[in-house]
């Protein structure tokens, strides 16, 4: 327990500096590292021929969009051309269209969703050009659109931002130098990187092992910072090449939590009033502070009851003779225990990563419950700006209902919320549990889909929602037994992924817009406050109530009844 | 549409400029900076037996013999194999993973009977004496990653007996063995205590004078 509270403490004195440089590097102030990052960055943008004008949230999406595209297109192309392409010293063969069509999109939308296995499906020229390159650009795209839709309902000024002077300087200033340094940290602790090719030991009792090398500490460090979280092996961040000590552990847990919390941090800084804002000592900000608090909030209660679950033990394996006074450990690794392994599963699901530290398929059904259920709710810290975004739906819907109950025009942020922002908001609340509940009931309903279902009974169908609650929240995580990699589900997951991802964030754009182009209205006594003690409640209730309303179906026939069978059988 | 041939260019450079950047430079730059200054580590951790590569320090790896303690359950099988199975194919290349079966899964629970019972019949058989006492969670369950390099003290406590009998060696000098090989939590909380199996197995190879 200790460890966890301590882990968490760490993560608060590090986001809040973070915040702090990215709100600077969002809003263009002066920072410590300008000397080297200015030239660098003016030079890229005389290559790209970038004006940096300012762009309203239309041509804001379609550069956006039109950059995206560009992206899987050459990706797509190194996939289907890797097997006579050069970096390939294990000879690894082309990939199939379908297969390369769900690898492109899982890694343009942050979601990372593997149906091949690093080991024997990718060339290393394939893991650097696409897998690494892309980790670093969706990461950055969803950045941009969270820092558009800031400035946007921040309301100081006239335009958005421009897409590519956002895209170029979290990159260079924020991505680049952190990977790199927390890759040298990986590599420290034991994560390889070479480009040789694997190796064959012999084993003192004269057998022999093959050790799957690569690039390996390049790809980590960007994996989780950029909230992307596909491994270069097969098991993910469970691999000790990929994750080998419990300091590479919390390095990777530090990465991934660090920049969404520093969103919301950058928003509260933002948001704030003029007068505030020259107070340099106020850290977060009135309106970050309420977001901050919501989703702490949410993600403590989830992470109770996987760690407790977890600890619970099987009670199938104590009957079979086997004691479970340390938890259950089938599918988790002796160096990271109960503890870090429900601290990480919870982690990796609420900031949408991916990356696992052991095998959720073998989750206990109620830890295996939580992560399921974040990725559903797809606001709790969320991915790399988006789930900022995400949650300010729900601060919208809060503030909406609030208004509905007291008889007054909802406001937020000192404008009004009208009719078309409610659409937009709803549109966004509804595609992503139509995405994952639509596509559940096609697969359960289809000898395609159900070819997949490794796992029989009430786990089958937990495996099946897994999958596309994964594919639409861009978490990209998986209860792996599900035998994922065939045309249907490398298709219906493709899709699941790109309209979660595409939907959400041009109609978020849009409210953006939309806001920004309104009067500001005065703040009276009337006016309801969001940011004191009661609209946190009221928000925490929200996303529970709408996840309720939404999932619990599901969820009851699924790992609630998996827990039950187990438990009282 | 005139537009949209703008977009594309504009598009289009912006992402050959980032590909050199983080697709080319950094992994690069990376693999520089590693090979300088963590060569051993940016290099699989190797341990060396005679001077010929028998592991990797970080990674497990399957173990048979009695005189050896043996790993955590891997469903794939450590990436292990013998000539023969590599020859007939049954080892079909590096990879790795778990079983990934549901906690209520009935082939789970089949295992682990299975499990349960070979080893108290292996301990009768080397020690002589009936196995009493509790197997620890760890011992016979597969690891996520099926290529973890440790068990828990007390994983390595009910084997002890056994590794004993077998390698010829007392028991204390087995203990001791393990107690070399025991890493401690981090700071005293991160983590938890773990023993490295390959590492225990070598030093015992070292005191029975195999290699």
């Amino acid at each position: 327990m200790l460890q966890i509270v301590l882990t968490l403490a760490i993560f608060m004195i590090l986001v809040i500096p973070m915040g702090t440089y990215m709100y600077h590097i969002a809003t263009k102030q002066k920072t410590f590292a300008d000397k080297i990052f200015n030239p660098l960055d003016n030079t890229i943008y005389k290559i790209c021929h970038i004006g940096r004008e300012g762009m309203n949230w239309k041509q804001y999406a379609l550069h956006l969009l039109t950059t995206n595209a560009v992206m899987v297109f050459i990706g797509y192309l190194v996939l289907r051309l890797q097997g006579i392409l050069f970096a390939n010293p294990n000879g690894i063969e082309a990939m199939e269209p379908t297969l390369s069509f769900n690898t492109i999109i899982s890694f343009m939308t942050n979601t990372n969703l593997q149906h091949y296995s690093g080991e024997s499906g990718l060339s290393y020229l394939s893991q650097m050009l696409v897998i690494i390159f892309m980790m670093f650009v969706s990461a950055a795209s969803g950045y941009a659109a969270c820092m558009a839709f800031c400035r946007g309902l921040a309301g100081k000024q006239k335009d958005v931002g421009n897409f590519y002077e956002d895209m170029v300087r979290i990159t260079t200033r924020i991505l680049i130098p952190v990977s790199f340094i927390a890759g040298l940290l990986l590599i420290w602790q034991g994560v390889p990187q070479t480009l040789e090719a694997n190796q064959t030991v012999q084993t003192i009792e004269g057998q022999f092992q093959d050790l799957a090398m690569g690039p390996v500490a390049s790809l980590e460090s960007i994996k989780h910072l950029g909230t992307n979280g596909g491994g270069f092996f097969g098991a993910n961040s469970t691999t000790p090449f990929e994750n080998p000590t419990i300091i590479s552990n919390l390095i990777e847990l530090f990465s991934m939590m660090v920049l969404p919390g520093a969103c919301v941090i950058t928003f509260g800084k933002m948001t704030m009033k003029r007068k505030k804002q020259e107070n340099k000592k106020v850290l977060f900000g009135n309106q970050g502070r309420t977001i901050f608090a919501a989703m702490s909030i949410l993600f403590i209660v989830g992470l109770i009851v996987c760690f407790t679950s977890e600890m619970a033990g099987n009670p199938a394996l104590e009957q079979a003779g086997l004691n479970q006074d340390m938890g259950s450990m089938e599918g988790k690794e002796v160096r990271f225990g109960i503890a870090q392994s429900a601290l990480f599963t919870t982690t990796t699901t609420s900031f949408t990563t991916g990356t696992v530290n052991n095998m959720h398929d073998t989750l206990t059904p109620l830890g295996g419950m939580v992560p399921m259920l974040h990725m559903m709710l797809n606001c709790v810290f969320g991915g790399k700006g988006v789930g900022l975004m995400n949650m300010i739906m729900y601060v919208i819907l809060a503030v909406f209902l609030c208004g509905l109950m007291i008889g007054r025009t909802p406001e937020y942020l000192g404008k009004k919320i009208e009719g078309k922002e409610m659409k937009l908001v709803a549109l966004v609340l509804i595609v992503h549990p139509l995405l994952i509940l639509g596509f559940s009931a096609l697969a359960v309903m289809t000898g395609a889909g159900q070819a997949g279902i490794t796992n029989e009974g009430f786990h089958g169908l937990s495996q099946v929602l897994y999958e596309y609650a994964s594919s639409a929240a861009n978490n990209g995580s998986g209860f792996e037994g599900l035998a994922d990699n065939s045309y249907f589900w490398n298709i219906t997951t493709g899709l699941a992924m790109f309209f979660g991802r595409y939907i959400a964030i041009v109609a978020q754009l849009a409210i953006a817009g939309s806001m920004l182009a309104k009067r500001k209205v005065n703040e009276t006594v009337g006016t309801l406050r969001t940011d004191n003690v009661i609209f946190i409640a009221i928000l925490v209730a929200v996303v529970y109530i709408f996840a309720a309303l939404t999932f619990f179906p599901a969820l009851a026939l699924g790992p609630i009844a998996e827990h039950l069978t187990l438990w009282m059988p | 549409m005139k537009n949209f041939g703008k977009y594309l260019k504009k598009a289009l450079a912006v992402t050959l400029v980032l590909l050199v950047l983080c697709g080319v430079v950094y992994p690069l730059l990376l693999t520089a900076a590693g090979q300088v200054i963590f060569p051993k580590q940016a290099n699989g951790s190797i341990v060396k037996v005679n001077d010929k590569a028998a592991g990797s320090e970080v990674v497990g790896q399957e173990f048979e013999g009695n005189q050896y303690f043996h790993g955590r359950i891997s469903s794939v099988n450590y990436n292990t194999y013998t000539k023969e199975e590599k020859e007939s194919g049954e080892y079909a290349g590096v990879s790795s993973g778990s079983f990934n079966y549901a906690p209520s899964s009935k082939d789970l629970e089949k295992r682990v009977e299975e499990d349960v019972k070979a080893f108290k019949e292996r301990y009768k058989e080397v020690t002589g004496e009936e196995f009493k006492g509790e197997i620890p969670a760890d011992m016979l369950t597969a690891s996520g990653s099926g290529l973890d390099p440790h068990i828990s003290p007390e994983a390595a406590k009910v084997q002890l007996p056994i590794v004993a009998a077998a390698s010829g060696l007392s028991e204390e000098e087995v203990q001791n063995i393990v107690d070399n090989n025991t890493e401690k939590k981090v700071f005293g909380i991160f983590g938890e205590e773990k023993v490295n199996v390959l590492e225990c197995n070598i030093d015992i190879a070292e005191a029975m004078n195999e290699i």
